[in-house]
């Protein structure tokens, strides 16, 4: 029992301070479904309580009234408890279609408030594609030299409305940030959009929520909220293209990339790796985890998956590359450096 | 397994019951199903598996030496539904429609044909994709990982219906070719 206690304890923490949880909201859309949820869930509170509490005082009172009359196949109740009956269980059924009526004018309201409709201006736009199994983000500009590609991790300002425009390369996925917003499907050539709004600086998680294949468990993202100078600095940084490297590992760690089949799948902007099919590593050592949020971004968890990538995401699209021995250390210290 | 003989049995006994069909069609149906099961994707392909040896494609019929019985290379994935699929998903990612257009051919030749020029074997097209062809085609060996060519020539082969029908989805995503009103040398 003991043994059970203290994971549990843990499990009710994170659900109620979580960095993926919709019941601790960090933006007006995840706090307007907050109180929505806490109005359905203190309604049916009252209602299960209600309904128990009848059947045990039906169960436990003593047995008089209706029960007394003879339950057999000719059996007819008496006026008086048939006019009883009628009262009540009319008046019920109206208490109980109010009150379903009730919720749903209250949840089509709070759907038509979290809505795109009611977007504020001065916004910053994302786009947001899924892919078998991870994120390609981009954040769109009318300038196309200030277009940013990375994956797997949005940076957003706090207290700025971001629009999400998502959509899929492949299958549907679904685009999920408790902290911030419910839950939108990503449609293959559809564009469905939503804004989301991070009210204090934070990380919140993000998972695909809709079953996409093999590693739909191993698909999640970051969305790190950053007040407004500090997603300044960190877009002037996204902007630039990678670091050319200085010392000669490094260097030769390049040449890796660039001479094996990372460069089929792969963007490093700034050389001549120009693959559209996997996420873009511009910028790849500036990111927190790798493999769409399955490990932390250490050297170590990135020497095990590219490796061998089907050993941490069974059936994922990263390719068995054999490298040259020899070629695999400078190719580590080459894509840990692009930051 | 003992489970199933005995429903099989029952099943067999009453048969009539369920159906008009003579007794046995039924239980025959079920050991039908019993047979089934799924297909394996390998994940972890094998290299020895997939690397070819010896300059086992053969692309002329003339031998020095006289003729030499050549060692037969046969694709891992041959038949298999999801290495097909996956053929199909990479001729897209490394842009093999670029120039083949999905087998119908443009700025490269079509890939929907009878007569191959180097050989239409799993172990020629595995040569023509790893080590280029003259006038255009780009040598892929040193990018493209073995695995990969032998699914991208399984898909190819699909194209010209050479994979077992079950294999392969009923109707293509793109352009396809009924092989039986094809011409030797019409489309090449």
């Amino acid at each position: 029992m003991r043994r059970c206690t203290l994971p549990f304890l843990f499990f009710l923490a994170n659900i109620a301070f979580g960095q993926q949880s919709a019941l601790d909201p960090a933006g007006p859309q995840a706090g307007r479904i907050r109180s929505l949820e806490s109005l359905l869930f203190g309604i049916s509170v009252v209602i299960f309580v209600g309904v128990i509490g009848t059947l045990a005082v039906a169960l436990f009172r003593r047995r008089r009234g209706i029960q007394q009359e003879p339950l057999e196949s000719t059996h007819r109740p008496s006026a008086q408890t048939e006019r009883k009956l009628l009262v009540v269980v009319s008046s019920l059924s109206a208490v109980s279609l109010l009150i379903l009526f009730a919720l749903i004018v209250v949840s089509v309201v709070t759907g038509r408030e979290i809505s795109i409709k009611s977007l504020p201006r001065d916004s910053l736009v994302v786009e947001v594609t899924g892919n078998q199994w991870w994120w390609s983000v981009r954040y769109l500009d009318d300038n196309t030299q200030r277009i940013i590609v990375t994956a797997n991790e949005i940076h957003i300002p706090t207290g700025r409305p971001v629009v999400i425009k998502g959509t899929s390369h492949d299958v549907i996925h679904s685009f999920w940030v408790p902290n911030l917003h419910g839950k939108r499907d990503l449609i293959p050539s559809r564009v469905n959009t939503e804004w989301i709004q991070a009210d204090r600086p934070g990380r919140f998680r993000g998972q695909c929520a809709e079953f996409c294949g093999l590693q739909h468990a191993h698909m999640a993202f970051w969305v790190i909220a950053e007040p407004p100078a500090q997603f300044e600095a960190w877009r002037r940084q996204q902007l630039q293209p990678a670091a050319e490297p200085s010392d000669p590992v490094r260097l030769r760690g390049q040449q890796v990339f660039l001479n094996n089949a990372c460069v089929l799948c792969h963007t490093i902007q700034g050389t001549t790796a120009a693959g559209q099919n996997g996420p873009d590593l511009t910028h790849f050592g500036s990111r927190q985890t790798i493999a769409a949020g399955t490990l932390p971004n250490t050297i170590g968890n990135l020497g095990g998956w590219i490796t061998d990538p089907q050993t941490v995401k069974p059936g994922n699209h990263m390719p068995q590359v054999p490298l040259a021995p020899g070629d695999e250390q400078p190719l580590l210290a080459y894509l840990e450096g692009l930051k | 397994m003992r489970f199933f003989a005995g429903a099989l049995w029952l099943l067999g006994r009453h048969a009539e019951r369920f159906s008009n069909c003579p007794r046995m069609c039924l239980p025959l149906a079920l050991i039908g199903l019993t047979a089934c099961s799924r297909e394996r994707t390998e994940l972890r392909p094998v290299p020895a598996r997939t690397a070819i040896y010896n300059n086992a494609a053969v692309e002329s019929d003339i031998h020095p030496g006289g003729v030499q019985p050549h060692t037969q290379v046969n694709n891992p994935y041959e038949g298999n539904a999801q290495a097909i699929a996956d053929g199909g998903r990479l001729f897209d990612w490394y842009n093999c429609s670029g120039c083949h257009a999905h087998g119908g051919g443009g700025i490269g030749p079509p890939l929907i044909k009878k007569e191959w020029i180097y050989g239409g074997e799993s172990a020629n097209l595995f040569d023509t994709i790893e080590k280029g062809r003259p006038n255009g085609m780009p040598s892929w060996g040193s990018r493209i990982p073995e695995d990969q060519v032998w699914k991208l020539v399984a898909y190819v082969r699909s194209l010209n219906q050479e994979e077992p029908k079950t294999a392969v989805p009923p109707r293509s995503d793109t352009i396809e070719q009924n092989t039986a009103t094809l011409q030797n040398g019409a489309t090449q």
